[in-house]
């Protein structure tokens, strides 16, 4: 195993800059290959044009964490024949048209897991990820990917929720590295908001541990006025159910793009307003 | 009577050997944590046994009697055939011995809610046949294409005062309601307990279901000792998730001598890609918590499986009984459908039992190993459950009516 290169993150200069223009961080997420992989290429394009950090979802036939919207880009995805190659060919592109911004790999870990981590995190690496995000793979599980991750220098992203206790918040931070992607409710993917004074003592409690690692915030931001309200007091909000909601709305790929780009565009400005 | 030694523990994260483990979102770790100390607190906790196995000798029945099937002995030709007869637990299968435990585990917690998942429906009733007994609200997630094959089933559920609910996704199976399933604990792992249905899914429910269904294998080993004076030489179960299997064959496994056996569903065949066996044509992946053999493609997505009988239609395996595949101490062998339905007719026919149609693959597979031994040897086959619910599914293969499903 040759040592790593130690040069900052590309994650980490994404968090700097947006402090530096005092704001928060924009980061959105599509599915790979969702409905299709041309259409999808010309939608993460879009979206990462207003996104700081892009999050490519890795399509999974069993994505347990995830509500009916995302389930269905899942299933959408995979129906058109997304192969894993697709998602990496996917980054790649996306890469090279955005050389700064943040792009992370998101999915399940069986997917990973069939490749073989070390294949797995050298192929992510070489088409332009930053950093991998597996939801079911918890600190306590981290011997299957660690040692890969960090063979290829990518930043490991962590999820803690509002049922994770200082242990366990101790526990993510001392593997994580690029943010924590907190979790803002009980629940999966695309359920809506709760209660934002909660959120807002968690993250700051989360802060508190986390030893200056980014803090983004997610799960169930659906508005603009929410995206203003987590931005107040997080490095980041993650904006998903609601970007992928557009695609099933439109059957022609300009009208999806259109609808994308113009959500997209008001999120944006919406985590950069005061609150 | 029954041994509460936990042996074979799998290590503090839940593995055993490179299989197992907690591959859970975050949200649910510290909810699985939780009942894993409470499973521990109350193993260790005297007032939890007199409570759990008075129940389960005094409301499920147990213990489940020992038969020495001779007339299917006779018809087979070989070793003797003893059938541990958990068909005739209270609900009609062994999945009570763990819902039993589970349930008293949730109502120690303080949950008032309990979910579960079900593919042949057994599970389900037993859930809310002790949510009923314990005052507890009810959720079954069941695939839409299961409900309508074990209907029987749902409708004893709705009797029971469980809401059983569609599941469409995937490929509104199994595996499928343990995605929905999981997906509503999520949400509501506060005040809910998921009692889980086999002997799979994230760190403890493995140590967990296998804990309360080694009476099975405890009765059945004390039994045949009695009987027969002598240990048998196989013992064989079928495996959907293992529960079954564990809880028979758990106790036998530091006996060298006899040969463990798992059967699993052959669907229309081992080479014709549509079948539920996981061990024999699956590898090493993460599904539902814990790292097992799965049937999935060359990317890692889970396949759609295919078995006659919904409670062995499972991508997955038990990762314990992964382990012991692994290390050689688990013998494997697969049934197909035909086969299945076959032995059910036959031990349907030579003994006046009617299995359901998990059990007929342990039937059928066991039936065949006496064939191969001599008149002196013991085969040992869990019947794990009565086959009323399966009548319809039948009675449509045997031409009687028309298509049920
Ligand atoms: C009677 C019976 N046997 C066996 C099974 C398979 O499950 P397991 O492998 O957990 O025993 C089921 C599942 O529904 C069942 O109902």
């Amino acid at each position: 195993m040759s040592t790593p290169i130690a040069r900052p993150s590309r994650l980490a200069a994404v968090f700097e800059r947006c402090k530096q223009e005092g704001r928060s961080a924009l980061v959105g997420y599509l599915t790979a290959g969702d409905p299709d992989v041309t259409t999808s290429e010309a939608l993460l394009l879009a979206l990462a044009e207003q996104s700081d950090i892009l999050e490519i979802g890795m399509p999974f036939s069993d994505p347990m964490a995830d509500g009916p919207v995302i389930q269905a880009a899942s299933e959408r995805a995979l129906e058109a024949g997304t192969h894993i190659a697709d998602v990496f060919a996917l980054t790649k592109t996306v890469r090279d048209a955005h050389p700064d911004l943040g792009i992370v790999l998101m999915g399940y870990a069986n997917v990973p897991y069939a490749m073989g981590f070390e294949l797995f995190s050298q192929r992510a690496k070489t088409a332009g990820a930053d950093g991998v995000l597996i939801v079911d793979i918890p600190a306590e599980e981290g011997h299957i990917c660690d040692a890969s991750l960090k063979q290829y220098g990518l930043d490991r992203i962590m999820l803690l929720s509002p049922t994770s206790t200082d242990e366990r918040i101790k526990l993510a931070c001392a593997c994580a590295s690029g943010f924590i992607y907190y979790v803002s409710l009980n629940g999966i993917t695309g359920a809506d908001m709760g209660d934002m004074q909660g959120i807002q003592d968690k993250v700051k409690h989360i802060k508190c541990i986390s030893n200056d690692l980014p803090v983004c915030v997610g799960f169930g931001v659906k508005t603009p006025v929410q995206a203003t309200q987590v931005a107040a007091f997080s490095d980041g909000v993650v904006v998903g159910s609601h970007f992928v909601g557009h695609i099933p709305q439109a059957d022609n790929k300009a009208d999806i793009c259109a609808a994308l780009s113009a959500s997209a565009a008001s999120m944006r400005k919406a985590v950069g307003a005061i609150a | 009577m029954y041994n509460l030694d936990i042996t074979h523990a799998p290590d503090e994260g839940g593995h055993f050997g490179k299989f197992g483990g907690r591959f859970a979102a975050e949200t649910l770790m510290q909810p699985l944590k939780d009942i894993e100390e409470a499973f521990y607190e109350a193993w260790a906790d005297e007032g939890f046994h007199a409570e759990r196995l008075d129940l389960l000798k005094n409301y499920v029945g147990r213990a489940t009697p020992l038969y020495h099937a001779k007339q299917l002995t006779a018809a087979v030709g070989g070793a003797q055939i003893y059938l541990k007869r958990e068909d005739l637990t209270h609900t009609g299968a062994h999945k009570i011995n763990n819902t039993i435990g589970q349930g008293l585990l949730a109502r120690r917690m303080g949950k008032k809610r309990v979910i579960a998942e079900t593919g042949a429906g057994q599970h389900g009733v037993a859930t809310a046949t002790v949510a009923a007994m314990f005052g507890m609200q009810c959720d079954i997630y069941m695939g839409r294409e299961d409900m309508a094959r074990q209907m029987p089933n749902v409708l004893r559920m709705r009797l029971l005062g469980a809401n059983v609910i569609p599941v469409d996704s995937g490929t509104a199976t199994l595996k499928d309601a343990v995605n929905e399933a999981l997906r509503n604990w999520v949400a509501t792992c506060e005040d809910t307990f998921y009692i889980f249905g086999t002997a799979a899914g994230p760190h403890p429910y493995p140590l967990l279901v296998r804990q309360f269904h080694t009476v099975i294998g405890q009765e059945a080993r004390a039994q045949c000792l009695d009987q027969a004076g002598r240990l048998p030489d196989v013992a064989v179960a079928c495996v959907g998730g293992g529960s079954n299997a564990m809880g028979l064959l758990h106790p036998f496994r530091d006996d060298a001598s006899v040969r463990l056996v798992a059967v699993e569903a052959a669907g229309y065949g081992l080479e014709s890609g549509q079948l539920a066996a996981s061990l024999a044509k699956g590898k090493a992946g993460i599904l539902h918590g814990n790292l097992t053999f799965l049937l999935e493609d060359d990317e890692g997505q889970v396949q759609g499986t295919h078995s006659i009988s919904a409670g062995l239609d499972y991508p997955g395996v038990g990762p314990e009984l992964a382990y012991m595949f692994e290390q050689g101490r688990l013998e494997l062998d697969a049934c197909t459908d035909d086969d299945a339905l076959e032995a059910l007719q036959l031990l349907t026919r030579k003994e006046g039992i009617i299995p359901a149609l998990e059990s007929s693959h342990a039937i059928a597979a066991g039936a065949r190993i006496a064939k191969s031994m001599a008149a002196d040897k013991i085969v040992l086959i869990n019947l794990s459950g009565r086959g009323d619910k399966d009548m319809n599914t039948v009675f449509k293969h045997l031409g009687w009516v028309e298509d049920a499903s």
